[in-house]
């Protein structure tokens, strides 16, 4: 596993907000097209991890390399071309509400693509509602779409400027257990697909399983255990670990 | 510890302190537009989406209050005017009201109400779905897109939908002049071409460029800045209102010292 390309790479990550510390010294190599799974809590700061990673929060200290770049030195431009590289599905797809299906996937094209024609950004966007399976939808409004084809039309808009890393904020939060399984087969088709490394946030432990090729547990600002699904739970020695694989987990 | 006096101080100080932070933000956030508004990408199309959306929707409002306000406006000043039998001066003395202060005011107001309260609500709802952090992730710049764009709109728009509100109320003005001093159409417009000179309608013009940008930038500015969820979006509509409106009334008084030192010469 360490010879090959760490694509990310977290050194001594603090972040506080106020008074309250969310990130104490956070430790984490990321390789080329891994599935990294990041567990935790709610408010344990796993959010704040990819964000930072995206240059949307600043950490306090600590060092951020994101494909060879320290984040916190990047300027806008600079952090711009980065961001280019990386894919952020968010919680809650967070589509354009005033534009359709269409509109969305053009937005970030359009502004970051030049030189491209009708022809060819249409094809970009019917190719990737084909991988979402989701080509009917495209002149529809996102209120017009369920939590879960939301989600998917969320991660082809990310998918139209070719990231090299996902980054999937809580992919399967507030959606049915089998739209959940829809969600985990489409983040481990995009990785086969695309050769994408991704960080998947989240505390559903069956979304973890099916997609994590490592895992890695947030707690009190730290990660305290990584490794593979089996390495890190069910025989897991920790007693916040062990309660977490206790309630959560649901083994089918 | 500290006693409730000291406590009052601690309170009043930490006040004062977010004030001038919120000013100084505020000065920031006007300055950024500054600076954006004239380098490349522009986003034309989102310019004259907003223009769209701005000068359409608020033409119905927009015409059915200058219409009444023409009316009421000469309704009110008849009395005083017949007191004198000064009626014939009614074309001058409304068309001299309505498009030195009434006709931008009105319209700044109802843009205030219902553009301003739009944008800040808006702009706020996408900051708590983070769709404006999916922009900036997406390495395009949301300020250019939703602020730069919406802050031109409204400043290219009020001055439009002054003078379309300087017309309706005039028209409302007529009807009423007509229904009861018998004044035709031609007699009335020319009463008031004469009466209008050319720096009121550009002092006019210049002063609703002014209420645009206000109205534009401070419904930007409160959603772009709002916090606490759902309830955020409430406040910055909210806030967005009370503010331009605030500002808006400052500057009718500013830009009539200024107009007045004109007038003297």
């Amino acid at each position: 596993m360490d010879n090959r390309e760490k694509v990310v790479v977290v050194r001594n990550l603090f972040k506080a907000f106020g008074d309250l510390e969310v990130l104490k010294g956070v430790n984490l190599d990321l390789y080329r097209e891994e599935n990294l799974v990041v567990l935790g809590r709610s408010g344990t700061g796993k959010s704040v991890l990819i964000k930072i990673m995206v240059g949307l929060l600043q950490q306090d200290s600590g060092s951020m390399q994101v494909l060879g770049k320290e984040i916190s030195t990047l300027g806008i431009q600079e952090l711009n071309s980065l961001r280019l590289k990386i894919g952020f599905s968010f919680q809650n797809s967070a589509l354009y509400d005033s534009m359709t299906v269409r509109e969305n996937m053009e937005f970030p094209l359009v502004r970051n693509v030049k030189n491209l024609t009708k022809k060819e950004i249409n094809l970009r966007i019917e190719e990737l509602l084909d991988a979402v399976g989701l080509p009917q939808t495209i002149n529809q409004m996102p209120s017009e779409l369920s939590g879960g084809q939301k989600k998917r039309i969320g991660v082809a808009r990310t998918l139209v400027l070719n990231p090299e890393i996902m980054l999937y904020d809580e992919p399967t939060a507030g959606l049915d257990p089998i739209t959940c399984v829809d969600i985990n087969n489409l983040i481990n088709e995009v990785r086969e697909r695309y050769k994408t490394t991704s960080i998947v946030i989240t505390h559903d432990l069956s979304c973890a399983k099916q997609t994590g090729d490592r895992m890695a547990v947030l707690l009190e600002g730290q990660f305290n255990a990584i490794g593979s699904f089996e390495e890190v739970f069910p025989h897991a020695s920790d007693e916040r670990i062990k309660s977490f694989y206790d309630y959560n987990f649901i083994n089918s | 510890m500290a006693g409730p006096s000291g406590m009052r101080k601690y309170i009043f100080s930490k006040k004062i302190d977010t004030f001038f932070k919120g000013l100084a933000d505020a000065w920031n956030f006007v300055r950024r537009f500054f600076q954006e508004v004239f380098v490349p990408p522009y986003e034309f199309k989102e310019v004259i989406h907003q223009c769209y959306r701005i000068g359409v929707e608020s033409l119905p409002l927009i015409s059915l209050t200058g219409f009444i306000v023409g009316i009421v406006f000469t309704n009110q000043s008849r009395p005083s005017l017949s007191e004198f039998g000064a009626t014939s001066w009614l074309p001058s003395l409304i068309a001299i009201a309505i498009v030195r202060a009434m006709g931008p005011l009105v319209t700044a107001l109802i843009a205030a109400g219902k553009v301003g309260s739009g944008i800040g609500a808006e702009i706020a709802s996408m900051k708590v779905t983070e769709q404006i952090d999916a922009m900036e992730v997406s390495a395009t710049n949301p300020y250019k897109f939703l602020v730069v764009s919406r802050v031109l709109a409204t400043t290219f728009m009020i001055p439009v939908l002054v003078m379309y509100t300087d017309f309706v109320a005039l028209m409302g003005a007529f009807i009423n002049v007509n229904a009861n001093e018998l004044v035709s159409i031609s007699t009335f417009f020319a009463q008031v071409f004469s009466s209008v000179t050319f720096l009121d309608i550009f002092s006019s013009i210049i002063k609703s460029l002014f209420f645009g940008f206000t109205i534009g930038m401070v419904g930007c500015y409160k959603g772009y800045t709002s916090s606490k969820g759902t309830e955020g979006v409430g406040r910055a509509a909210n806030a967005a209102v009370v503010i331009s409106m605030f500002l808006i009334f400052i500057e009718e008084l500013l830009s009539l010292q200024i107009i007045n030192l004109f007038r003297i010469k």
